[in-house]
């Protein structure tokens, strides 16, 4: 999982290619606990970094998505709108959110690694 | 001032309870399962709530208290029965809700249980309207422990016998640990329940006793879905200082007989509105898909009119979908009227529907 990058608003991305692949953490579905609603950018969509690309709702509260960094929605997970559950078990894995066709992977560049960004998320619970 | 704790506050910490600041009080939003679990449990088993932050007001006083009350409340307390209970409202001159609330006869006067953010405020206005005749305890040395749902008549009569033969809306006082303790048949769930007023000192050591036995603690996440799902208002939300309980479609709390004869706060506008008719209602409306249509959403007809507003929206566990609450113009308030729902910049279709969302009974009575 060296190839994994995360983000500030605590998104995942992994990079394969001039493709990356992005969803939540598991940090940030235990903060939204029971997530109940999806909605992930059209194929097509030209999204920025840091801009919003999705929204995410739990019984509580609705949050926005936003893409690390930016590019074009190749592809987008359609069995985690059929069933959101999914966002909670498997966060990292199955239930990813979109891919991207990277536009400047330097973008990637500021975002942290695995050991950055746990001590990130350790901090910011606390 | 500082933020309040109940008397369970530890052991919610011990069951690893997330607190969020409700009405100046810690209180657990949720535990280690989540909502969506906590609300099925309470469905099919037993939850336990800590709802000690609401108030436990009780006003002692004979026949007059009960006469002046009635200028208050639409109800008719002379006939209302020892140990029964009533959902009612305070309302002001114009039929505004300052509150709602269940109220209780009990021997030497009425138990009136108030919704935390209101307490002091009603407190108030009662003893104002009652010109400090009466003696008023809004009382903080009890806590207040619902346990809701189909397995909870068995497991609180286990600890305190005999519960089990009250019915719905009635109550009466029992003994545990040698001490008082005021038991009401009543919930805000929409599942058969109790409401247990106990002594602080002894609170946390009887929730043990029901966990014990096979119910568990729920947060006041899941009390939310249960009641929406249930179609039960929420203070602050369905109702508010600007909504009379003829627009929160709640006549039917109001008694037959004192809309004829008048004579509370309110009755007025009550009667005004009863025969000129209102300009919106509450209704319970049901998103086509799955978007979730939360507080404030707006609400628009098909010719794309503003027709109302969602006052509380989440996801049902127990219907598997979002519902929805809120008001909308009284002409576009039938059920199975198309309506959309504006949430982030797009229209999405939903429908006006009956209340409540999910249908369980109620113990009315028992077979002796």
């Amino acid at each position: 999982m060296s190839d994994v990058k995360f983000s500030k608003e605590h998104e995942w991305l992994k990079v394969e290619g001039d493709v990356a692949t992005i969803g939540i953490t598991k940090h940030a579905t235990e903060m939204l606990g029971d997530i109940v609603f999806v909605e992930l950018p059209d194929i097509g969509t030209s999204v920025e970094k840091d801009g919003t690309a999705g929204v995410v709702e739990s019984t509580k509260a609705a949050s926005d998505v936003y893409t690390p960094i930016s590019g074009e929605v190749i592809e987008n997970n359609q069995s985690i709108v059929d069933d959101p559950a999914k966002i909670n078990s498997d966060p990292e894995n199955e239930a990813w959110f979109f891919k991207l066709k990277i536009k400047d992977k330097s973008e990637i560049d500021s975002l942290m690694n695995k050991e950055e960004y746990e001590k990130f998320a350790k901090e910011s619970a606390s | 001032m500082g933020i309040k704790k109940t008397s369970l506050n530890k052991l919610h910490q011990t069951y690893q309870a997330k607190f969020v600041e409700f009405a100046g009080y810690e209180m657990p939003i949720q535990y280690k399962e989540g909502i969506i679990e906590e609300h099925k449990f309470t469905r099919k088993q037993s939850g336990i709530f800590d709802v000690s932050h609401m108030g436990q007001l009780f006003i002692y006083g004979k026949e007059d208290l009960t006469e002046d009350l009635e200028k208050i409340f639409p109800l008719d307390l002379k006939k209302l029965k020892l140990n029964h209970s009533k959902y009612s409202f305070l309302m002001n001159d114009d039929a505004g809700i300052h509150d709602d609330l269940i109220i209780t006869k009990i021997e030497d006067g009425f138990l009136i249980i108030l919704n935390a953010a209101c307490k002091e405020n009603d407190f108030k206005i009662l003893s104002r309207l009652l010109n400090n005749k009466y003696k008023m305890v809004l009382d903080e040395k009890r806590s207040l422990i619902a346990i809701q749902g189909p397995k909870s008549a068995e497991i609180l009569n286990q600890i305190i016998n005999d519960t089990i033969n009250l019915s719905f809306m009635t109550g009466g006082w029992f003994k545990y640990e040698n001490q008082k303790i005021f038991v009401t048949r009543s919930g805000y769930t929409g599942e058969d329940g109790f409401e247990i007023s106990v002594n602080n000192d002894l609170a946390e050591k009887f929730t043990k006793e029901l966990i014990n036995k096979g119910a568990k603690l729920i947060g006041l996440g899941a009390r939310d879905t249960l009641r929406l799902e249930a179609g039960l208002c929420l203070y602050g939300h369905e109702l508010n200082i600007k909504k009379t309980p003829i627009e929160s479609n709640l006549k039917w709390a109001i008694s037959r007989e004192r809309i004829s004869n008048g004579g509370f706060i309110g009755s007025k506008i009550i009667s005004e509105q009863l025969t000129n008719g209102i300009k919106q209602i509450r209704v319970g409306i049901k998103p086509e898909g799955k978007v979730i249509a939360r507080e404030k959403t707006k609400i628009f007809n098909d010719t794309e009119s503003l027709i109302g507003e969602v006052t509380s929206g989440t996801f049902g566990p127990s219907v598997n979908g979002p519902v929805a609450m809120g008001y909308v113009d009284n002409q576009f308030s039938k059920k199975d009227t198309k309506v959309f729902l504006e949430i982030r910049g797009k229209k999405y279709p939903a429908n006006i529907c009956g209340l409540p969302f999910y249908k369980k009974s109620y113990v009315k009575g028992v077979n002796k």
